[in-house]
């Protein structure tokens, strides 16, 4: 094989390399990145049942029950609530009226059915996605209000 | 006083790397000896100032010293020895001091061990290792004085994160940023290889035991952090695709590419330019690393400075030396001569082949790592990129090169013959094929994907090994003669079919861990059994411990297996009393490579049951033993004295001649 052969064999295998992983790049990003809402945006447009969400607020006052393995709480941001579902352990920060973000996906009724549950894990840190959500809502009480 | 002389040292040392960025460049143009080699003593010197900075910066966590701002932030009188020792790091202005102190040990080992480098090299790379130590010493001064006094001082300070307080957290961050910094070498040689116009084999000679020993630290650091969250922060997680893991594994990947372009290099000439380019790309990486953890771009556990003048500050460090580097490589790289042709079947191939992948998948991880913040800055959309993305790109790129390993180093230089490579594979595939089907015989349920890629982990074990049977003749000849032959071969053989090995290892312990994992979770009180993977675990008390700094509740489980008891386990609920911080102490029983993992939820208010998590996780231990395994191979190709030919004195330089930090 000749140089200018050779070499067109390699630009060739790294083109077909670098448009493969542009494909799943593009096709991922497509299917697999999920958005971040808060309450209200939930309850006043719901998305599709079944979309993958991010949802971002305080955990309600007095509204964490559980039952086995599974507990129930509400995620408020001051004027609409959602209430989730999880099975599994929460994390230690997990606390009312403390930030908290959760994914998973919307149910038909209008629950929260999440699979995984974060809290900061530093206590003085509100997540910022959290704050801004609150602060649009102007019930954030952080620094900066 | 001791603060001040800390505070002191750093100036000194940043003066005397403002003298080592432009004094030896110059004599290298004018070729004059007395110029160049100033960067000897200033190296020297940089390291032993700096060095007093972080002594001194120790010594006041040590003894409490309660007037240093970051000492009241991060320390507690009551708190353990080492925690105060760790704790030096285990901030944002510690921890920066600590890269600095890298970058200058690396600078001076290049110095002290560079005796066989040519003059202007050696001196050019010096001036740019000068280049970002200013740039840093300048962060460290302006930007965050790890000195800073408080008046009037507080009689106690804040305490650790308790996170923090880990044994993990004394060695994790030096390993990582011997790994980060460690690669600064191969950019300041290939920056000095740009300035001088001119880069031959000897040149990948020199770069690559850098690289590898950069490479191995980096690779350790990894493992760890990935230990270290997997048994902390209670998940039983040991990869989150979290931003701040992708920050160390992007350079790991360049890092891992170069390392073998370094080898084409070397051995044939060829890849000049892409391997500057990849030297340049990798520590460009370990920056734009430094540049997320340190900035607080991240909403992350590991972003604990949130500071706006920090962020810009390395950012503007990141853009000039990454846009300074990629300007020079654009005007010099033309001149670089192009060398040593290969068929695309070849050795050259498969290291072309290993490359494009590990590119790629370095790409892919960095658009999912910025996609979200650039998103967000430029229309105020927030999403997050996690597993799936990561699972849908990285994967079958990562697949790929898995199933290409074992056959590269079958393949001879020049031509290779891939029908012969296949021939001397088929043992392994063999092995992998009956793998598979045992996996998916064995598991029944679970993912699909999961039989098949555990066969890949096998594959890329036993393969790993082929060059070796190839190499020592073993079932062709008598025994003693592959033995003998084996103590022949060169040690970087043994090497690198090790850290392939480690590779399958790994990946073993990533799909077994993953799809053939159990989990309970219940609200459990005594007497009611948790059965999982054939053994019971009962709940045997809940009581409460008490320590100097921190109270736990403890809830005792007994581990029963045909009604024998195997041992006892003690998640635990700890408190800390500083910060009134809860973390979760997950208990953890090995059995052989696998392990039970037990974490607390809350307790009931009569204290009569507790929310338990029991985690079966088969071959865990794979997955950090096989970056291990990795590195140990990295080391012993570092031990291999085809490292050394080309010095001038090997005889004498036998001892030094590895980098010894």
């Amino acid at each position: 094989m000749t140089r200018k052969g050779r070499r067109l064999v390699l630009i060739g295998v790294a083109g077909v390399v670098l448009a493969i992983a542009m494909g799943l790049v593009l096709s991922a990003l497509n299917d697999t990145i999920v958005f971040f809402t808060g309450p209200t945006q939930v309850v006043e447009h719901p998305p599709a049942p079944g979309t993958r969400l991010r949802l971002g607020g305080l955990v309600a006052e007095g509204s964490v029950l559980r039952e086995g393995a599974n507990v129930r709480f509400g995620v408020t941001d001051g004027s609409k609530a959602v209430t989730v579902n999880y099975t599994g352990l929460l994390p230690d920060l997990f606390r009312e009226k403390q930030g908290v973000v959760v994914e998973g996906t919307l149910a038909a009724d209008g629950t929260f059915k999440a699979d995984s549950v974060l809290a900061k894990h530093d206590e003085s840190y509100m997540p910022k996605e959290v704050a801004d959500a609150l602060k649009a809502n102007g019930t954030w009480k952080g620094p900066g209000s | 006083m001791i603060a001040e002389a800390g505070h002191f040292a750093l100036v000194l040392a940043l003066a005397l790397a403002l003298i080592q960025s432009v004094v030896p460049l110059w004599g290298a143009r004018r070729n004059d000896n007395v110029l160049m080699s100033t960067a000897d003593g200033t190296a020297i010197g940089q390291l032993a100032f700096v060095s007093l900075a972080f002594g001194a910066l120790t010594a006041a966590y040590v003894s409490s010293d309660f007037s240093v701002v970051n000492v009241v932030d991060n320390s507690h009188s009551a708190k353990p020895l080492i925690y105060k020792i760790s704790g030096v790091w285990g901030n944002h202005e510690g921890s920066m001091l600590l890269w600095v102190l890298i970058l200058v040990l690396v600078g001076a080992a290049v110095s002290l061990f560079g005796g066989n480098l040519p003059r202007t090299l050696k001196a050019n790379v010096l001036a740019v290792q000068a280049w970002i130590a200013t740039a840093f010493l300048l962060f460290l001064l302006i930007a965050s004085n790890p000195f800073a006094r408080v008046d009037p001082a507080p009689f106690e300070g804040k305490d650790l994160n308790p996170l923090l307080q880990d044994p993990g957290l004394a060695i994790h961050p030096p390993l990582l940023y011997v790994g980060y910094v460690g690669f600064s070498v191969a950019f300041s040689f290939a920056v000095a290889a740009l300035i001088e116009g001119r880069i031959d084999a000897a040149w990948a000679r020199w770069v690559r035991p850098w690289t590898l020993t950069a490479w191995l630290f980096l690779t350790l650091g990894i493992a760890m952090g990935s230990y270290w969250a997997y048994y902390e922060l209670g998940w039983g997680g040991f990869w989150f695709w979290d931003p701040v893991e992708n920050a160390s594994l992007m350079p790991w990947l360049a890092g891992t590419a170069l390392l073998h372009s370094a080898l084409v290099m070397e051995k044939r000439e060829a890849l000049k330019v892409w391997t500057v380019l990849l030297a340049i790309l990798t520590f460009s990486l370990s920056l734009l690393g430094t540049f997320l953890v340190r900035s607080g771009v991240l909403t992350s556990v590991h972003a604990f400075a949130v500071d706006p003048m920090r962020g810009l500050f390395i950012l503007i460090i990141l853009a000039v030396f990454v846009g300074g580097s990629l300007a020079l490589f654009a005007l010099r790289a033309r001149d670089l001569k192009q060398g040593g042709l290969f068929a695309p079947v070849s050795r050259e191939g498969a290291l072309v082949l290993n490359n494009l992948l590990l590119t790629a998948a370095t790409a892919t991880v960095l658009v999912g790592t910025l996609y979200p913040l650039a998103l967000e800055a430029l229309n105020g959309n927030k999403i997050s990129v996690g597993a799936p993305y990561f699972n849908a790109t990285f994967g079958p790129l990562a697949v790929a090169l898995l199933c290409a390993v074992p056959f590269g180093p079958l393949l001879a230089w020049k031509r290779g013959d891939l029908v012969w490579a296949v021939q001397r594979l088929w043992i392994a595939a063999g092995l992998a094929a009956l793998a598979a089907a045992a996996a998916a015989f064995m598991a029944g349920q679970g993912s699909v994907l999961a039989a098949p890629v555990a066969g890949l982990a096998i594959f890329v074990i036993v393969g790993s090994f082929a060059e070796l049977v190839e190499r020592t003749a073993l079932f062709r000849v008598p025994l003693g003669n592959s033995l003998r032959r084996a103590s022949g071969l060169p040690r970087s053989a043994w090497g690198g079919a090790l850290a392939h090995a480690g590779l399958g290892v790994a990946l073993l312990g990533i799909v077994a861990a993953t799809a053939w994992s159990e989990e309970h979770i219940d609200m459990v009180g005594k007497g009611k059994p948790i059965e999982i993977a054939g053994r019971s675990l009962t709940l045997d008390d809940i009581f409460l411990r008490e320590a100097p700094n921190h109270q736990d509740v403890v809830a005792r489980f007994a581990v029963r297996k045909d009604g024998l008891v195997q041992t006892m386990m003690e998640p635990a609920k700890r408190t800390f009393r500083t910060r009134q911080m809860t973390t979760t102490e997950a208990a953890l029983a090995t059995f052989g490579f696998s392990q039970l993992y037990v974490s607390l939820g809350e307790v009931a208010p009569d204290g009569s049951a507790v929310a338990v998590r029991a985690q079966w996780k088969p071959l865990v231990l794979l997955i950090w033993l096989g970056p291990v395994l990795m590195a140990f191979g990295g080391m012993l190709s570092l031990t291999d004295r085809r490292y050394r030919v080309g010095a001038p004195r090997p005889a004498r330089r036998a001892a030094v001649a590895v980098p010894a930090e």
